[in-house]
């Protein structure tokens, strides 16, 4: 979906989320305690929400929200994201986006 | 284990049952020493068979007319005769005695068994929801309580059967001499039975979350120490660290990291449960209160608490992981001492349970 491929190629972490989803707001919390700034799209407020959804979970995303994208590409959902993160690969990949303030 | 019927409460859950338990133990060494008694250890006392005494005199021993041959060999010493002797006697007498505590024990829980129920009863009369499968007749389940929780606690038993099972012969093995090859099944081993018990537990959350949200499966020591469902990750690495000594550098640093990610994901996932509670505060406040209908308020809360299932299925998750990651950084006998370190670390928790219950009940 056109829609989907052009917020998700945006620079840095992308991160679809639906306000009411509290999964989202732990994978949120989990990038800004690593320094980084992810865009949010907050899909339910989007008028195509399902059609959102559904392209999301054809991209290979294992539940629709959250779905992390790091440089264009698809990271995964909350599992994917805990995985890489204790396995130490979660870190190199988000470090050109890391912020040197804090 | 004991698994006669005096098992069909699982112990756990009523530390008041834990004398059951105990006896369970105590009767095992009760029927291991009742072995004496088998006939041919026994040697009839010479006090009730004097008549038999002058056939003894061809031997040659002087002395005591309460010699009796049995033996060859026992002919040439009296003194064993005796000490033998005496030591049956007492032997028999310590037994009759720990009979007769033991059927005393029975007796004690039998009748707090029974008084229990009573209550369990009336609290189910009362709408409490009594999550176990003890009935008033004893024998069927609740129908308060879902039969998935009820397989689930039962699943359960075994899975700590198991696992005590498991950490005495890790203990055994790394106590002698064993081959690297022969360490990495059991350490494979060990991680799957972790593994399974994620599983049992994904299963009945998706039954009744509260359930495996409260940990009332867990005895209270562990439930203490609660974190979504189940063990704090870092904490455990916190507690395991000193015992993968020696570790390299990298090990250090590997371990170190995953420690921090581990504390990064913990810290995310308790955040997100923090907004988790307050949507659902919301939403079963929302509208007026005090108007006595709220269908629509429940609606939209038990829409937010689907979000908890997920919640505890990341949290096992993390767990998952986290032994993952540990069994990759440690050498197969690091892991062993590890799973070893970790197995023993809960009993020692279960055993502070029924410890603490013990107290409670008879305070002196």
């Amino acid at each position: 979906m056109d829609k989907v491929m052009r917020m998700s190629s945006e620079k840095g972490v992308v991160i679809f989320t639906k306000s009411s989803c509290c999964l989202c707001y732990a994978v949120q919390i989990l990038f800004r305690d690593l320094r980084v700034q992810p865009t949010i799209h907050e899909i339910d407020n989007d008028p195509d929400c399902r059609e959102i959804e559904k392209a999301l979970l054809r991209v290979g995303c294992s539940t629709a929200v959250p779905a992390v994208f790091v440089g264009g590409k698809l990271v995964g959902s909350t599992n994917e994201v805990m995985s890489l993160h204790l396995s130490g690969s979660l870190v190199p990949l988000i470090k050109p986006y890391q912020s040197i303030l804090y | 284990m004991n698994t006669t019927s005096t098992h069909f409460v699982p112990p756990r859950r009523f530390e008041v049952y834990e004398p059951l338990n105990q006896i369970g133990m105590w009767e095992e060494s009760f029927k291991n020493n009742g072995g004496m008694y088998t006939p041919g250890s026994i040697i009839i006392p010479t006090n009730e068979k004097p008549d038999s005494l002058s056939e003894d005199t061809s031997h040659g021993t002087e002395g005591t007319p309460h010699k009796f041959d049995q033996e060859a060999s026992t002919s040439r010493h009296p003194d064993k005769i005796q000490r033998r002797l005496a030591q049956n006697r007492e032997a028999a007498r310590k037994s009759r005695l720990r009979k007769k505590a033991y059927v005393q024990q029975l007796e004690t829980s039998r009748l707090k068994l029974i008084h229990l129920e009573q209550e369990l009863d009336h609290a189910r009369q009362q709408g409490f929801y009594v999550g176990n499968g003890v009935d008033s007749n004893a024998l069927g389940f609740s129908d308060n309580m879902s039969s998935g929780i009820v397989a689930f606690e039962m699943e359960y038993g075994h899975w700590v059967e198991e696992q005590n099972r498991q950490i005495s012969e890790l203990r055994t093995v790394l106590h002698g001499q064993v081959s690297d090859i022969e360490l990495r099944s059991l350490v494979e081993n060990a991680m799957k039975h972790y593994f399974q018990l994620f599983r049992m537990k994904s299963a009945a959350a998706k039954i009744d979350v509260f359930y495996v949200m409260s940990g009332m499966w867990k005895t209270s020591a562990e439930r203490f120490f609660l974190w979504i469902g189940g063990f704090r990750p870092s904490e455990l690495l916190k507690v395991l660290l000193p015992h993968f000594d020696p570790l390299t550098d990298q090990q250090l640093l590997d371990v170190c990291n995953l420690r921090q990610s581990c504390q990064q994901a913990e810290d995310a996932l308790s955040q997100g449960m923090e907004k988790l509670q307050h949507t659902l505060a919301e939403s079963v406040a929302a509208g007026k209160l005090g108007e006595g209908s709220y269908i629509p308020q429940m609606t939209c809360a038990m829409e937010r608490l689907e979000a908890l299932v997920s919640f505890v299925n990341q949290a096992d998750h993390l767990r998952h992981e986290t032994l993952q990651q540990m069994h990759r950084i440690l050498t197969t006998r690091q892991a062993a001492r590890g799973l070893l370190a970790l197995g023993e670390y809960f009993q020692r928790l279960r055993a502070l349970s029924s410890s603490w219950a013990a107290r409670q009940r008879d305070p002196t």
